[in-house]
């Protein structure tokens, strides 16, 4: 693994008592998918929090750019976005101030233009000054997405991305996946759904020992 | 780097302003109750300038720790609060932000109710005076401390009440040169010995809270 930003070496999770893997090995170079498959409970969300940093490892490490992410911890930050199982938008704002306060976040400059193009690209044209209270649980999740583009990051760790899309919203995913991927990004993804990504560099992991049926 | 504080802040005053509701509980506790104690202990002047200050100053704690539980509980029930541990800054600066905005919303209101109180509890002015300076100063320690307690408990079943347990003890210094500040400059023994101490209390809270709380945010995450 010469060329792999996001390496992983002999990493071991456990969740209180139960160890959930051991011993595991992968890396991740430019233009790289990572589908990380696996029944319910075999600790496919804990692996990617341990990629994110979020959760530290049992045993092993997580190296960006071969460092530990302990040791460059914020710049690799910089350099990730993370989408997990909660949306991480606020209810109680309408998506475009929803970008604008994620691009603080991340010390960015707001760009109304771009935020609202992206929104619009993403199907949400109607729903700009609505508080995403009102919004539908796939509409929510469409704002997570736009901020995901926004933040502009080499690697997107993303847990279940495509729930609660509707059909067009899928291909619209596996279509801003291959850009990204193309255009030298990575993603990490877990999925339960079938996603059509011809010629686009797939590298599979299967947690857990329970086998499952091939998805695509 | 003061360009994130300053996002932090900005973004929970505009949530604050948007949910004014939760925003009033927190006025309305404090004043219902120092309003109990007069109706309790009898209206008789020289009795209520005497407990005045000390129960305006429990009145505060509790009145923060109402607002405490919710100071990262919210972020992280909708997954925003792993984004912002997530961004390229410190863990440290979020945490002050945090706290910064917790004072803004919950603190400064009470310094502008507190002297309506003091004439309630016939306070005189030079005490009233010295109640709100001693406020000035305590109101910052009740959210800095009350950060590191929020970040423990976050996430627990019940971690309103192990909060409440947690922190209220953490909060005797500060109530104890608060009320006494007010209690000298009445007996006329001068409150600077008091306030200088809460103030050098509250400059420690600022130096060593934030960092407590972002480590243990970082364990309540994991």
């Amino acid at each position: 693994m010469p060329d792999a930003l996001l390496s992983v070496h002999d990493l071991a999770c456990a969740r209180g008592e139960r160890l959930l893997f051991k011993g595991m090995n992968f890396g991740l170079g430019k233009g790289e998918l990572l589908l990380v498959q696996g029944g319910n409970g075999q600790g496919k969300t804990s692996l990617l929090r341990l990629l994110t940093g979020l959760a530290r490892p049992e045993e092993g490490e997580v190296r960006w750019r071969g460092e530990s992410i302990r040791r460059v911890g914020e710049a690799y930050h910089g350099e990730m976005c993370y989408l997990g199982h909660a949306n991480g938008v606020k209810d109680d704002l309408n998506p475009v101030e929803n970008l604008r306060f994620a691009d603080g976040m991340h010390g960015r400059a707001f760009d109304q233009t771009r935020a609202v193009a992206t929104l619009e690209r993403l199907g949400l044209s109607r729903c700009l000054d609505l508080p995403c209270r009102v919004l539908s649980f796939g509409q929510r999740r469409r704002v997570a997405l736009a901020a995901l583009l926004l933040a502009g990051a080499t690697l997107w760790i993303l847990d279940e991305p495509l729930t609660g899309l509707d059909v067009h919203a899928v291909v619209l995913m596996e279509g801003l996946i291959r850009n990204h991927l193309t255009a030298g990004g990575m993603v990490v993804a877990t999925t339960h759904q079938a996603l059509n990504l011809d010629g686009v560099a797939v590298q599979r992991l299967l947690v857990g020992n329970v086998a499952i049926p091939a998805l695509m | 780097m003061h360009r994130f504080l300053l996002a932090v802040l900005r973004r929970d005053l505009t949530l604050a302003a948007r949910r004014r509701g939760d925003w009033l509980i927190a006025q309305f506790f404090f004043v219902m109750v120092a309003s109990l104690f007069p109706l309790g202990v009898g209206p008789e002047p020289e009795m209520l300038a005497r407990i005045g200050p000390g129960v305006l100053w429990v009145a505060a704690t509790l009145a923060s720790l109402l607002s405490l539980t919710r100071l990262f509980a919210d972020d992280h029930h909708d997954g925003s609060l792993e984004h912002m541990v997530l961004s390229p800054e410190p863990t440290v600066l979020l945490v002050l932000g945090k706290s910064i905005a917790h004072w803004l919303i919950y603190g400064v209101p009470l310094l502008l109710i507190a002297p309506v109180l003091g004439i309630q509890f016939h306070l005189s002015w030079e005490a009233i005076m010295v109640l709100e300076l001693s406020l000035l100063l305590g109101t910052p320690i009740l959210s800095l401390l009350g950060s590191v307690g929020a970040a423990l408990t976050l996430g627990l079943r019940g971690g309103g009440v192990l909060l409440t347990l947690l922190i209220l003890p953490l909060y005797i210094p500060a109530l104890i040169f608060g009320a006494g500040a007010v209690d000298g400059v009445m007996a006329g023994t001068g409150a600077e010995a008091h306030l200088s101490l809460l103030g050098a209390f509250m400059v420690l809270s600022l130096m060593i809270a934030p960092w407590i709380a972002a480590a243990a945010l970082r364990v309540s995450l994991e």
